[in-house]
């Protein structure tokens, strides 16, 4: 069933994941992912795998929906690892025909895996334990100043949590009409590409009338409560930095230091 | 009369091994003879909209058997499309799930997927769209132009096209006003004397159930609670409001005189039948004349 897709999924908890400061983890998050692309020798690589590695346990999440989420990119993991893995530069330790092992291409192959892997877990320990309601909240908030060059955030986050809310909801009505086309006999799962394409057209065209039902609706019930737009308005959950996050901040400066100064006193193993 | 539809120990589980687990249709054992109009009430969540969802084949038992004309229906997997030509399911709400351009298209999508091509196919369209008292002039048009009414009548016909041995309908009369609904069901009715096939209808107006049931299916917490003729369910009224259902009003009424010590029989289903009753009393009494 379509519901399975498991996507960005958020579980509730009360970790000390989940209790940072969402606007915390959003920054941390885009800096440890420009970290992990600094690195360039193993030193620094240990240092990350250790940061996220620490992030994953204080997340509180069992282990295999993180194994779940790095099922999905098994596949682009394995092409770009092997592709570096034959294309390094250097003396040649094994050839046959056009392959190529080298050293620099071992080294490459195991930084590029390392650091898909790492940026995957990152961003899963980020959604597992952030509503999606917090991470709109907190891009709103770090937008804001935008508004000054008179770009819509409000409107911009106001947008994003709609869809969000709905991706559910879509999927649930998805699953609704095709079972009510497969009960007029529609054929979704045999045929070429061509029929299968073809096979789509019954559910998507009730659904895409769905969806733009459900989003007059939003609008009318949205001006039916006086909505217009972000001036002047207040939230019910005003967001809070705590000692956590300066301590969050802190710890992120150190590791930022650390690579860079391996980065610069080492040397560079790819 | 034969059985058509029968089911044994029938069983499903939603989300089976995962922590959201939960048992929607438990144990269910049944049998619906040829030609009957059942009626199917039970609580929201009670397992109704998957126990019939089961009978044509969208989701599949975790235990048990259906029997369609005594052979299961999972007999062949691959062939599951053709049982549920032979079983139509109307849905809840089926107007979301027009999607032709026009009505007449939308009525012979299933019928067409049928294999029904030509004449044959054009007949099934035109004799369902009268079944269901679509007006031949709205075929041409496009089903989203259709007031609510209509559009649920063309999907309900787009069912029937299909002419299924037995047709499924999952509340179709919820959300339709007073009118709508007394025509929509006068339909059913008409369908089903004409046709002289098994009809289901799960509805939560226990005054259309009493009106055209020949039998009553109750469920109650995923089990089957209770299997019986019309008048027999209804004269349980204290047991069918336990689980939170209740009898037609007018049956309440007469059971309430009833309580009083009048003479009355204890399962009165319609208002005529109720008025019936009271007048032959009366003039028994010599009350009126």
């Amino acid at each position: 069933m379509v519901r399975d897709v498991a996507f960005g999924q958020y579980f509730p908890g009360n970790s000390l994941m989940h209790r940072l400061d969402p606007r915390t983890k959003l920054i941390g998050f885009v800096a440890l992912i420009a970290v992990i692309f600094c690195t360039f020798n193993y030193p620094a690589l240990a240092i990350v795998v250790g940061v996220t590695a620490f992030l994953l346990l204080s997340s509180g999440i069992p282990f295999k929906f993180y194994l779940k989420s790095l099922k999905v990119i098994l596949i682009v993991v394995l092409i770009t690892s092997l592709l570096n893995l034959f294309y390094g530069s250097g003396e040649p330790i094994w050839q046959w025909w056009i392959l190529k092992l080298t050293w620099n291409g071992i080294h490459r192959a195991i930084f590029v895996t390392v650091r898909i892997v790492c940026l995957i877990l990152l961003s899963s320990c980020l959604t597992f334990t952030t509503s999606p309601t917090e991470l709109t909240d907190a891009i709103e908030r770090l937008m804001k100043p935008l508004n000054k060059i008179h770009f819509p955030v409000h409107e911009i986050a106001m947008m994003m949590s709609l869809a969000l809310r709905f991706v559910p909801t879509l999927l649930e009505e998805t699953d609704k009409i095709m079972q009510a086309q497969k009960a007029r006999g529609a054929d979704l799962d045999s045929g070429n590409f061509i029929r299968r394409a073809k096979a789509l057209v019954p559910i998507l065209i009730p659904l895409f009338v769905s969806a733009f039902r459900r989003a007059y609706d939003i609008a009318t019930a949205m001006e039916c409560r006086c909505y217009r737009g972000g001036t002047g308005r207040t939230r019910m959950k005003t967001l809070r930095m705590s000692g956590r996050d300066a301590a969050c901040f802190v710890a992120l400066a150190l590791i930022i230091c650390g690579v860079v100064l391996c980065d610069i006193f080492l040397k560079a193993a790819i | 009369m034969s059985t058509v539809l029968e089911l044994k120990n029938l069983s499903f589980v939603y989300g089976a091994g995962t922590p959201f687990e939960k048992k929607a249709v438990d144990d269910v054992s049944l049998s619906i003879e040829q030609g009957e109009l059942i009626g199917i009430i039970g609580h929201t969540g009670s397992g109704k909209s998957t126990l019939v969802q089961m009978l044509n084949g969208l989701i599949k038992p975790a235990q048990g058997q259906v029997l369609l004309d005594g052979r299961d229906i999972w007999e062949q997997p691959k062939k599951i499309r053709d049982i549920r030509f032979r079983v139509g399911m109307v849905f809840q709400y089926p107007e979301y799930q027009l999607f032709e351009e026009t009505v007449y298209k939308d009525i012979a999508f299933g019928a067409a997927n049928k294999g029904l091509t030509g004449d044959e196919l054009d007949q099934a369209v035109r004799r369902a769209a009268d079944f269901t008292g679509l007006r031949p002039e709205l075929l041409e048009k496009s089903p989203f132009d259709l007031s609510g009414g209509e559009k649920r009548r063309a999907a309900i016909a787009g069912v029937i096209a299909m002419d299924p041995e037995v047709l499924i309908l999952d509340e179709p009369t919820a959300g339709l006003d007073p009118m709508g609904r007394e025509l929509l069901l006068s339909q059913i009715i008409n369908y089903h004397k004409e046709k002289g096939n098994t009809v289901l209808l799960v509805s939560h107006s226990m005054e259309d159930i009493a009106r055209v049931a020949d039998r009553v299916l109750v469920m109650n917490r995923s089990r089957l609670f209770m299997l019986d003729r019309t008048r027999e369910v209804f004269a349980h009224g204290d047991e069918l409001e336990k689980i939170g259902l209740r009898v037609p009003q007018v049956t309440k009424i007469m059971q309430a005189l009833r309580a009083q010590g009048i003479d009355l029989p204890d399962s009165v289903l319609t208002v005529d039948e109720a008025f019936d009753t009271l007048s032959s009393l009366l003039k028994r009494e010599g009350k009126i004349w």
